[in-house]
Parts: structure tokens; sequence; C-alpha cells
């Protein structure tokens, strides 16, 4: 059969919309965009799929909105509403939950991929960091719509948290006063707490992520360098794969495999209410952050009330600051002037740091 | 406010303690032995965690970093930089009272 011929309508209106949009310059950018082809493509894949559960995140969290209300006296009783009156409510907050998780999860494995592929290199520096501004970012999401359900265990891990930044030297008890909304954890923590999760931090995340992705696309796919030299070696150009449509069609089922996954993971274990907070309750036993602030929270364990004559707290936060700038300044510290990399420095810090917070997170979910 | 009823005598069994509202404060009451009372500021010195009475082991213990308190406010064991705040208790008839030491 032959091929049919664009109806004069159709080229019309196509002809229309291309001198409004210019869409030929997108279709001229998306057939020269490539991506290099290596034994480590695959990791390549962990940026999306943070991207696609952040966009996950904003459909239900604009979902969770239309029931939930910030308040001591109404917050617990909106999302219970929500859970058991609403129609698929439960497995709305449970799919805005495990995608929280996954997304951290996926952000955190590419962070390490991006180390371990050395794609932080000149002239990738500011990507590495704007990618650990939204990763700050979405640990803030994380901590701020912990609260929100305003049960036992988000009351006291706010607590914690916000009584962690009263340490920081000078600033401290304004930050925690600032965070708090007052002296202790209360009514005004929640609506600040609300604003923060669903406008402030919404709006950086998307500043960032904008200059996040737009310098991937100004930049390109980094090549790791021992990919680089070996097609140096042999006198050829790397293999590339066409972005669109054949990565994109990757990328694509790549977000299946991960919605599926979420699906399964929502369904199957639907995310508890627990017990409302009570600023009079003691803490639980057992009591224990989510998963990705484990690794801070054992150390706070393990570290004594003074230290060399200097508060445990004051110690723990210093460590950690200090933990935070090492890592943040790595593509400066993890390459030489002349732009190649310091391998096995990277590669060793990057696994210590990695051990660090595999063992703790281990230790703190355990003890 | 310098002084509150924590609750009837009897209500509170030897060996047990309880949370009572001192104005906006959180402060824990322990009934040590039937004629032995203690009350501390409930709040753990470490990060402000609720604490609690640990009967098996006749401690104060805070479940989020695992400080301990012995049965003056003084830490034993864990992070907690510093002892608990103590409150006076006396038996007003069948009233205990907790006041500001």
């Amino acid at each position: 059969m032959l091929p049919t011929q664009p109806s004069p309508r159709r080229k019309a209106i196509t002809a229309w919309f291309q001198d409004r949009l210019a869409w030929d310059s997108v279709r001229e950018f998306l057939a020269h965009k490539t991506v290099p082809v290596h034994s480590g493509t695959i990791w390549y894949a962990f940026g999306g799929i943070t991207l696609f559960l952040f966009v996950i995140q904003v459909i239900t969290g604009i979902l969770l909105l239309v029931y939930y209300r910030p308040t001591p006296t109404e917050a617990y009783e909106s999302v219970q509403f929500i859970m058991t009156r609403v129609a698929f409510g439960w497995l709305i907050r449970s799919i805005h939950i495990w995608s929280a998780n996954l997304m951290i999860l996926s952000a955190f494995v590419h962070m390490f991929s991006v180390a371990f592929l050395h794609a932080y290199r000149k002239p990738r520096e500011l990507v590495w960091l704007s990618g650990l501004v939204l990763l700050a970012l979405a640990l803030g999401f994380g901590f701020s719509g912990y609260l929100l359900p305003w049960n036992t265990i988000s009351f006291f891990a706010t607590k914690v948290g916000t009584d962690m930044a009263t340490f920081v030297p000078w600033i401290g008890s304004t930050a925690g006063r600032y965070l708090r909304g007052g002296d202790a954890v209360g009514g005004a923590t929640l609506t600040r707490f609300f604003g923060f999760h669903v406008a402030v931090l919404p709006a950086l995340t998307s500043l960032f992520l904008l200059f996040h992705l737009g310098l991937v696309q100004k930049f390109g796919i980094s090549t790791p360098p021992w990919v680089e030299r070996r097609s140096r070696g042999v006198g050829a150009k790397t293999p590339q794969m066409p972005f669109f449509p054949d990565f994109f069609l990757h990328e694509l089922m790549v977000w299946y495999g991960a919605l599926a996954l979420l699906g399964i993971l929502a369904a199957l274990f639907p995310w508890e209410l627990g017990d409302k907070a009570d600023a009079f309750a003691s803490a639980p036993a057992g009591i224990r952050p989510e998963w990705y602030f484990l690794a801070p929270f054992y150390t706070l364990k393990l570290i004594p009330g003074h230290v060399a004559g200097i508060e445990g707290e004051v110690v723990g936060l210093l460590g950690f600051g200090l933990l935070a700038f090492w890592w943040v300044t790595l593509p400066f510290w993890g390459a030489r002037p002349d732009g190649t990399v310091r391998s096995k420095l990277v590669t060793g810090g990057a696994v210590a740091f990695l051990a660090y917070l595999a063992t703790f997170s281990l230790l703190g979910y355990l003890r | 406010m310098n002084e509150v009823v924590g609750g009837k005598e009897q209500d509170l069994a030897p060996n047990a303690g309880k949370i009572v509202k001192f104005g906006t404060q959180p402060v824990l009451l322990v009934r040590i032995t039937q004629t032995e009372w203690r009350a501390f500021s409930a709040v753990c010195t470490h990060l402000s965690c609720i604490v609690q009475y640990d009967a098996s082991r006749k401690l104060i213990w805070c479940a989020c970093h695992n400080g301990q308190y012995d049965l003056n406010g003084k830490v034993i064991a864990g992070p907690p930089p510093a002892p608990l705040k103590e409150y006076a208790v006396h038996l007003r008839g069948e009233d205990v009272v907790i006041s500001r030491g």
C-alpha cells in the first residue's frame, strides 16, 4: 500500500503550530542528542526514575491536599478520613509515601553512580552541586511531610530534628524557633511545615530541577574516563545511542518497572497511620526515624553527652557538617587542575561513605 | 504556676510512673515505693524527647536515643549531656502535689 499524503488541512494546521512553536528545532535537537553506550549505561536511568517518582509525588500530593487539614486538632483526623472514607484514599496516601521513599532511594543511587562514573568532573561541577541541593530538598520534603499526619512517631521525629537545629553555632536558637514557630513543637510547627512541604520546597525544587536538567542538556551525558580512554586507545569514538527514541523508550520501560514496583508496595504494604501525637506522652519504645535518617540517628546514639568538654550534639552536628562539606566539594578535590580525575581517591571515599551509610542505617534499624 | 496536683495517691502503684502536665511542661512522677515519690522534668536533656519510667530496670529511660537516668535524675548511660531537673513531691491528704523544687 502506498503511504498516504497528509491532507492540505493537516498540513495547514502543522504549519500554523510550526510558525508559533518552532518545533522543528525541538525535533532537530532530539535527532542529534545521544547517550553514550557502555557497561555502565544502566546507571543513567536513575536520574530519570527520580524525576518520574517526583511527578507521582506532585500528583498524589495534590490529591491528598483536597482533604488534608493542617491543624493539630484536625490533621490526624483528616488523614484518618482519607484512609477510611475517601474512595482509594488509602491507596493515594500509600503511593505518596512509597514513591517518596523510592524517590529518595533512587536519588541516592543516582548520586553514588555519578560519583563512581566520575560524571561530576569538569565542566559538570554545577550539575553535581545542583543535584545535591535537590537531594537536600528531597530530604526536606521527607522531614516536613513526616509531621503532617500528626502522629506520635512524626511528633518525636520533629522534636529531635528541630532540636538538632538549635545546636548550630550562632544561629541555632533562632533557627530552632523559626522551624518550630515557638519554643516547642506544636500547632505553629505543623502549619509552617505544611507551608514548606506544599509551597516553599516545591518552588525551590522546580527552580533547581530546571537548572539541573538544563545543564544536563547543555553538557550532554558524561562518558566515564575509562571508556573515553579505551575509545581513544583504539582511535574510535565512544559508541552512542540516539536519545530519541532509543534511550527514551528504554527509560520508559524502566519507569514502567518502577511504577509496577510502586503499585505492588503501595497496595500490599499500605502505610499505617499510628497513634495521634500527644505532647504529654512518652516517646514509645522502638521509635526510629525514616530509613534515610537512620545513619545520623544511630551516630547520635553513640556519641556520649560530652566529648573533650564539648556537648555531644555539637560534636555530632560538626561531624555531619564536615562530612557534608567533604562530599559536596567532591568535584574540586576529586579532579586535578588539568581535569583528570583522582579516580582511586574518589572511589575509595565513595565506598567508605556508602559503607558508613549502609552499616549505620542497618544498626539503627536493628538496635 | 508553682504546683500541680499529680493525681490521687492510690492511683499510682509503687514502682510505676506517669506523665503529669505542669503548665505547658511534661513532668514524670515516679512512685518508687509505698512512701517514696519523685518527680522530674520529662524532657530528655539530649534532644527533647519525652522520657518514661522503666519499671523492670528501675530507671528513667528515653526511647529516642536510649538515654538513661537514675532515680535522682542523674545520667547513667547514653547521650544526655545533663541530669533531669527535679521537682518536689509531697502528699496533701490523698493528693500527690508536685511543686518546683
